[in-house]
């Protein structure tokens, strides 16, 4: 049984628009976060740590534990479980502290 | 400088009778109760939908006919929507935190700040109120075990709350793990939405409820949930494994199986049961922490639960023990939405200064007998630090390993949480502890029925921008 979420509530969504990451399109449907959207993807990692470069995403999904993290239009620390993905967003793989503009 | 959203009322003081903070059950309940009642009131939220986790829903542009179909009692969340909606009494403020609050002379003074700081984040709002209601909900308590950092680990209540507002699920095959009734609700969401769900592990045997028979025959409504819960996992093949837990998470990049193991008594993992299960996610979750740091910065009197959380104490009008502040639902203890609705309607009578209405008192005090009877079937055993090895990762944050908390209490002499945060910077990161809290106490030695645990002191209760603390003169407090 192929039941997908979207059938189970019986959406028609509005038609999706595109996010990129790490320079490929992903699909995301308005109203979705870019951590849904990445997830919709099969995508399930988007940063890495400081300490051991380990790949993390979503864990929590409520905006409490930050290990959604990444870089989004340019900013570091967003936290894309609370953030919605807008037409046209840029995300990009977030690295350590998500600073690497500042040189230090 | 700091704005209000609203302009003093016509009585003076203070523009609120009642501030709600967080707009899940006991705080929507509590809301439109109030402002029925002839209150002004705030309801100031954190996500962009009233509803909290509970209640949480998917976005309108997503066009969802039927949300039920993710839900339990979505008719009583459809009739307080309706009540909300467009209400002359309430003022609905979402997407917004309190971050810190204070005491004025008429009341209290809220400062609110947005999500998504940034370069153009409006300014800091304040927003003063006659009384306050701590309804801000839970979140989830997690044991760490090796590899549960990979991608594909999740929260259990994580993935439901992505289910139900972004209609996504982690992976294909979810293992469901940990302990508590979430676990059952969770599962049985992934599977009606299209998952498989190869086990659902729970490290309790359940026999904890049959010590309170009594307790159980008075709250029907939650067995008939618990087996609508149990038949949906049936009616799809789904395994229960009690007394059992996810010892090991394998994978590089992300989580390709599980190790599962039966436990003792004392939820030490026995030698020779791992069981290996293949999967591409784990939804994971050992019940819920009360998120209470605003109540417990101001110097709120706390009650240490029966699963040893610490939760907001109340009086039976749901006052706690600071003029003016007042907390309904898993603020005062986890105990689901019945509960939280009981609490909420409860404590806007009290506000109002009306008696109580009979059926709500009945109703929590029941709820909250069951509320105590589950936490104590599914308090974490001692035995559960058997399944750390030493490279395991505690504190997700600052990456912190088991070795190291273990040395900072053997070898450096740490006796508690704090002492182990400041030696090795678990707890300091991102999350202020909320993921590694509960295991890093543990790990130091409690909790221990002589020594309650202490609730966690956050002087901030969420993240703010430097601007912010910048623009707060110590006046403003
Ligand atoms: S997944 Fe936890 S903060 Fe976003």
């Amino acid at each position: 049984m192929a039941r997908t979420p979207a059938d189970l509530v019986g959406a028609e969504p509005a038609p999706a628009h595109h996010i990129e990451f790490d320079g490929r399109p992903v699909p995301a449907l308005p109203g979705q976060t870019i951590a849904a959207a990445l997830w919709a993807e099969g995508i399930t990692a988007w940063r890495t740590t400081r300490v051991g470069g380990r790949p993390r995403g979503a864990f929590c999904g409520i905006g409490v534990c930050f290990d959604c993290l990444a870089t989004v239009n340019g900013r570091p620390n967003q936290r894309t479980c609370l953030l919605p993905a807008r037409p046209g967003d840029t995300v990009t793989t977030q690295e350590g502290h998500g600073r690497a503009d500042l040189a230090v | 400088m700091p704005t209000s959203p609203s302009d003093p009322g016509p009585r003076g003081g203070a523009p609120y009778d009642l501030a709600v903070i967080g707009a899940g059950p006991a705080g929507l309940a509590a809301a439109v109760t109030a402002a029925d009642l002839g209150l002004r009131c705030a309801l100031v939220d954190a996500g962009p939908r009233a509803g909290g986790q509970f209640y949480r829903h998917p976005a309108p542009e997503l066009g969802a006919a039927h949300p039920e179909r993710l839900h339990h009692g979505w008719e009583t969340f459809a009739r307080l929507a309706a009540r909300l909606d467009g209400h002359p009494r309430i003022t609905h403020l979402p997407d917004r935190q309190v971050w810190t609050a204070g005491r004025r002379a008429d009341g209290w003074r809220l400062h609110l700040t947005g999500h998504h700081q940034g370069p153009d984040a409006p300014p800091g709002e304040v927003l003063d109120a006659a009384a306050v209601l701590l309804a801000t909900g839970a979140y989830e308590r997690q044991l760490p075990f090796p590899g549960w950092t990979l991608p594909g680990v999740v929260t259990a209540g994580g993935a439901q709350a992505m289910l139900k507002s972004g209609l996504v699920l982690p992976g294909r095959r979810v293992v469901v793990a940990g302990s508590g009734p979430l676990l059952l609700a969770a599962a049985s969401s992934l599977v009606t939405a299209g998952a498989a769900v190869p086990a659902v592990v729970e490290a309790t045997d359940y026999l904890g409820y049959a010590r309170g028979l009594k307790t159980l025959a008075a709250n029907p409504a939650k067995l008939v949930e618990g087996a609508q819960h149990g038949a949906a996992l049936l009616r799809h093949g789904v395994r229960l494994r009690r007394r059992s837990a996810v010892v090991e998470a394998h994978g590089t990049d992300r989580v390709t199986a599980v190790t599962v193991a039966r436990l003792d008594r004392d939820w030490r993992p026995v030698p020779g049961t791992e069981r290996r299960i293949a999967c591409d996610a784990v939804a994971v979750g050992h019940g819920l922490v009360p998120q209470i740091e605003l109540a417990t910065e101001l110097g709120a009197d706390t009650r240490a639960t029966p699963d040893g959380t610490v939760a907001l104490a109340v009086d039976a009008e749901q006052r706690t023990s600071l003029p003016g502040l007042y907390a309904a639902g898993e603020t005062c203890g986890v105990g689901g939405a019945d509960l939280a609705l009981a609490e909420g309607v409860l404590a806007a009578h009290a506000v109002a200064g009306r008696p109580a209405p009979a059926g709500a008192r009945r109703r929590r005090d029941r709820r909250r007998a069951f509320a105590e009877l589950m936490a104590a079937a599914h308090r974490p055993g001692t035995g559960w630090t058997g399944w750390l090895t030493p490279e395991t990762d505690v504190c997700r944050c600052e990456e912190v390993t088991a070795a190291r908390i273990t040395e900072a209490v053997e070898e450096l002499g740490a006796r508690d949480a704090r002492t182990v945060k400041l030696l090795t910077r678990a707890g300091m990161g991102w999350c202020q502890g909320r993921m590694c809290g509960p295991a890093v106490a543990c790990l130091a030695g409690g909790p221990h029925p002589s020594h309650p645990p202490r609730p966690d002191s956050r002087p901030l209760a969420c993240p703010v921008p430097l601007a912010r603390l910048a623009d707060l003169g110590e006046a403003e407090l």
